[in-house]
């Protein structure tokens, strides 16, 4: 992670496109989590 | 209660009360200390380090573990999850005392107590968001007296302002719930006027969020950690229903607080690679960092999650104490360890015993006044003259 930014637009366009990224790992990341939270629960809830 | 008249023959002197009442004779003289000699003769608070535990422990910690009242209300009557409704009492007590004694606390830390009702009514500065802080722990202190007022109105007999007050219910809990989300961020944000004196892993253009989002898990696993302690201690104070829901209770917070905590690692995340801190993560700031959100988030939300797979009470009440403790770290990360990080340890902040007695004191004093309210009004359990 040692990469020389000489701009702001630099800075922003490095962390921004990592940030970016891992949103999109996050939301798959969640979304497995929740399935393996709820993966033996009884299928008819009642909310 | 029929169980009541059993313990009338009682000796007060139980290994419990003389604790405690050790720890208030101690805390009843520092305070006089304290008020006499000024905040130099009984901390080590310096121009450096103007808030120390009293702030970061009392004040943070207190804010964030009493996030239960408003998580658990909002999921009984705002989300319509019926099956919580017996751990919304508890909740509320817990989350009244809380914020009662995070304004106790704060007479000792601020310099001139009797000037804390300025900010409300005399020169109220808008733009400041310790303004914010004041005015919205002000207002839920408020709210949350009114929505635990049916208990203590039911164990005096007074129906008629009980029953005005219970239907207030759902108007308190939205109250509750916009209120909680402005200071329980508003803490964090007031720690982003200070970039250059906390360490960048902790410091973020998010802390307000990291701030919201780990009262919501604290507040979850307050309640289980609540629940657990008070079927230990207090169980012959529980009726049938409460006793029949509480496995419920703690295994449906469970789930919901690792979900939350699983976002919340996601957000911190995302707080470094916004700011680029990686770097900082192979020092010894980033183990400590790592520390906290591995040991103290990630491993107690996996418990969570399998605690609520395979429906283990043992394992979602041994979370819940990690994941409190993990709030309480974090808390003291941002306000005491990682702030001045910079400076020489000869400078550095450490708090005098007299602080540590302090905060201790008013621990205990929370514990009594808990444990005053349940043994004698209506909280574990359904006034009869009441039950519906």
């Amino acid at each position: 992670m040692d990469a020389l930014f000489y701009t702001l637009h630099d800075f922003l366009l490095h962390s921004k496109s990592i940030t970016y990224m891992m949103m999109g790992a996050v939301l798959i990341g969640l979304l497995l989590f929740w399935l393996f939270l709820s993966g033996r629960d009884e299928k008819k809830r009642t909310f | 209660m029929p169980q009541e008249t059993a313990q009338v023959n009682k000796s007060i002197f139980t290994p419990f009360n003389v604790i405690a009442g050790m720890i208030i004779f101690c805390g009843l003289i520092i305070t006089v200390l304290r008020f006499t000699g000024g905040l130099g003769a009984v901390t080590n608070l310096d121009d450096n380090n103007p808030w120390g535990i009293w702030i970061g422990f009392d004040l943070l910690c207190g804010v964030a573990l009493a996030a239960g009242g408003y998580v658990t209300s909002a999921s009984c009557y705002i989300f319509g999850l019926k099956r919580f409704h017996s751990a919304v009492r508890p909740a509320i007590l817990t989350a009244f005392l809380g914020y009662a004694l995070v304004v106790m606390a704060l007479h000792y830390d601020v310099g001139r107590p009797w000037r804390l009702p300025y900010p409300i009514f005399l020169s109220p500065g808008t733009t400041s968001l310790l303004f914010e802080v004041g005015l919205c722990v002000f207002l839920y202190l408020t709210v949350l007296f009114i929505e635990f007022s049916p208990a203590a109105l039911e164990w005096l007999g007074l129906k008629k302002i009980r029953n005005l007050v219970v239907r207030l219910t759902l108007v308190l809990t939205i109250f509750g719930v916009i209120l909680s989300t402005l200071h329980q961020s508003s803490l964090g944000a007031l720690y982003m006027i200070a970039p250059s004196k906390l360490h960048p892993l902790w410091y973020s253009g998010y802390l307000p969020v990291f701030f919201f989002v780990s009262s919501v898990f604290a507040g979850l696993s307050m309640v289980i950690f609540e629940g657990s302690l008070a079927h230990r201690h207090l169980h012959h104070k529980m009726d049938e229903t409460h006793l029949e829901e509480s496995a419920g209770v703690a295994l449906g917070f469970g789930k919901a607080a690792a979900f939350v905590m699983m976002g919340y690692v996601g957000v911190k995340f995302i707080g470094i690679a916004m700011d680029n801190n990686w770097h900082y993560l192979a020092t010894g700031w980033g183990l400590w960092f790592l520390l906290e959100l591995i040991g103290f988030v990630v491993v107690p939300a996996f418990m969570y999650a399998i605690a609520a797979r395979d429906r283990n009470l043992r394992l979602v009440r041994w979370a819940s104490i990690l994941a409190v403790l993990g709030v309480v770290l974090n808390r003291l990360n941002i306000s005491v360890v990682a702030f001045n990080w910079h400076l020489p340890s000869a400078d550095r902040y450490f708090p005098s015993w007299m602080e540590i007695a302090i905060s201790l004191f008013i621990v205990t004093i929370g514990v009594v006044v808990y444990r005053f309210v349940t043994t004698r009004m209506p909280i574990f359990y359904e006034h009869p003259d009441y039950e519906h």
